[in-house]
C-alpha cells in the first residue's frame, strides 16, 4: 500500500515542501502524491527527480496523481 | 514519466524568460518608461491607482499597459495550454492584507522586487540594501512556513469567477485606450474634467512612459512565458533558502544580466548611491520596506509579478493580492507613508514597523496542526 499525499488546493511551496519531508522521511518506497495545479504538478516533479526519484503521472479531471517511487 | 523535458518546465526556458525581462524592461526605459522602471509591479499598480482616483499624487497617475498586457497574457498561456482553473478560497481577507502591506513597504523602498532588480541593473547601489531586506524579509516566511504556516487550500469555483481579474483588465484598457488613441476626452463628457476620472500625469514618473502598444505588446510576451515558466522573484529566494531548489533563482539572474547588458549597451548604467533615479539613501527604510514586502510576499505565496500571472489563469485569491496592492498603493500616498526622492514619508517608518507586526501576527497564528 502506496503512503499518500493530499495537496489539492495548496498553492507552492507547500506541495514541494510536504513532498520533500516525506519521501527524505521515507528514504524509499512509493509515495502517491494528489495535486490539482500544473504549477504543483510541475515542482513536486522537478523536486523527485532531483532527489533520484521516478516520476509517473496520472491524470484525471484536471487533477493530477503523482507516484514517486525509489 | 512526467514530461519535465518541455521546453518551458527547463532551465533554457526559466532562463529564457528572465532574459526577456531583463532586456525588455531596460529597453522599455530607453522608450519611456521611467529611469529603472522599466517594469516595476508595485509602481504600475500605484499609477493605475492615481488614474483611477485613489489617491491624489498627481505625479504618479497612469493606466499602465503593462499590468494589463501581464494578466492576459498570463490568462493567453493558461487558456492555450489548459491550465485556466478558476479557484478562489484560501484566507482572501488575509491575502487582501498581505497585498496591502506588501505595497506599503515597496512604496517605501521605491519599487517591488522586479524594480530592485532593475535599480541594480542601473547601478543603484541603494538595490543591494533593498535587496538584503528582500532576502530577509523572505527568510522570516520561510521560517514560518517550515514552522507549519499555511493559508489553507483554496477551492475550485465558477469559471465565470477565474474571469473577473481578466475582465477587469479588459475594462481597464478600454479606459485607457478610450482616452489616448480613441481620442475620448473627458473635457466632452464633463462641466467640470478635472473632477473625474482617469487621471493621467502631465509631468513626473506617471508622465513618462513608452509607446502603448509596444508597452502592451512587450508585457502579453512576458505574460505567456512567465505564466509557463511559473518565474517568481520571491520564490526564486525562497525556494534556496527553503530548498536550496536553484531553478527560479535562475530566471532572476538571467533577469539581471540581460538587463545590466543592455543597460550598458544603451548608456543607462550609472553606478552609484546619491541621486539615483526615483529612489532615496535612506537604507535603514530602504532595507526594513524591502523586508515588510519580502515577508508579506512569501506569506501570500509570490511575489507581486507572479500574483498578477495567477490571476490571469483564475487564481481569485491571487486576484485579491492583487486589490490589497492597489488598495495599498492609494493608502500610502493619500496617509504619507510612500517615500519620495527625499526620503520616507513622514509615516513611512511607522508603517513598515505596523507592517511587520501584521505579517508578524499572521506568521504566527495561522498554522496547520502538526
Amino acid at each position: 500500500m502506496a503512503d499518500k499525499l493530499d495537496m489539492r488546493g495548496l498553492s507552492c511551496p507547500q506541495p514541494v515542501f510536504e513532498t520533500k519531508k516525506k519521501i527524505e522521511a521515507m528514504g524509499s518506497g512509493t509515495l502517491e502524491v494528489l495535486v490539482d495545479s500544473g504549477t504543483a504538478r510541475d515542482n513536486v516533479t522537478r523536486l523527485a527527480e532531483n532527489k533520484g526519484w521516478a516520476v509517473s503521472l496520472k491524470e484525471q479531471e484536471g487533477e493530477f496523481v503523482l507516484t514517486l517511487s525509489k | 514519466m512526467a514530461s519535465l523535458t518541455g521546453f518551458f518546465g527547463s532551465k533554457k526556458g526559466m532562463v529564457t524568460t528572465g532574459l526577456f525581462i531583463g532586456i525588455a524592461a531596460a529597453f522599455l526605459q530607453k522608450l519611456g518608461n521611467p529611469a529603472n522602471m522599466g517594469i516595476c509591479v508595485a509602481c504600475m499598480e500605484r499609477d493605475i491607482a492615481g488614474a483611477l482616483g485613489f489617491h491624489r499624487a498627481a505625479v504618479v497617475q497612469y493606466i499602465r499597459p503593462e499590468i494589463i498586457g501581464f494578466v492576459l497574457g498570463a490568462l493567453i498561456a493558461a487558456l492555450a495550454f489548459k491550465e485556466f482553473r478558476a479557484r478562489s478560497g484560501s484566507a482572501p481577507m488575509v491575502r487582501f492584507m498581505l497585498g496591502f502591506f506588501a505595497m506599503v513597504g515597496a512604496l517605501v523602498f521605491l519599487g517591488c522586487p522586479w524594480r530592485a532588480l532593475l535599480r541594480l541593473s542601473g547601478g543603484d547601489g541603494n538595490a543591494i540594501v533593498g535587496l538584503a531586506g528582500l532576502i530577509v524579509g523572505v527568510a522570516i516566511g520561510v521560517a514560518f512556513i517550515k514552522n507549519g504556516y499555511s493559508l489553507g487550500a483554496s477551492k475550485k469555483t465558477h469559471t465565470s469567477a477565474g474571469w473577473i481579474m481578466p475582465l477587469v483588465m479588459i475594462g481597464l484598457l478600454v479606459l485607457l485606450l478610450g482616452n489616448t488613441v480613441w481620442g475620448a476626452s473627458k473635457a466632452l463628457l464633463y462641466a467640470e474634467p478635472d473632477k473625474f476620472a482617469p487621471f493621467f500625469s502631465e509631468k513626473g514618473p506617471g508622465s513618462q512612459h513608452a509607446p502603448l502598444f509596444i508597452s502592451l505588446g512587450i508585457a502579453l510576451i512576458i505574460g505567456f512565458l512567465a505564466q509557463r515558466t511559473r518565474f517568481c522573484t520571491m520564490g526564486a529566494i525562497r525556494d534556496v533558502i527553503l530548498m536550496r531548489e536553484m531553478h527560479l533563482m535562475w530566471g532572476v539572474v538571467a533577469l539581471v544580466i540581460g538587463a545590466f547588458a543592455t543597460n550598458y549597451a544603451l548608456g543607462q548604467f550609472n553606478p552609484g548611491f546619491a541621486g539615483q533615479p526615483v529612489a532615496h539613501t535612506a537604507h535603514i527604510w530602504n532595507f526594513g520596506g524591502m523586508a515588510l514586502s519580502g515577508l508579506a510576499f512569501a506569506l501570500a505565496g509570490g511575489c507581486p509579478g507572479r500574483q498578477l500571472f495567477l490571476s490571469g489563469e483564475g487564481d481569485g485569491d491571487a486576484a485579491v493580492f492583487v486589490m490589497g496592492m492597489i488598495v495599498g498603493a492609494g493608502f500610502a500616498h493619500n496617509f504619507a507613508t510612500a517615500s519620495s526622492p527625499a526620503g520616507p514619508g513622514l509615516w513611512g517608518p511607522a508603517s513598515v514597523i505596523a507592517g511587520l507586526a501584521a505579517c508578524l501576527v499572521i506568521g504566527f497564528t495561522m498554522r496547520q496542526k502538526a
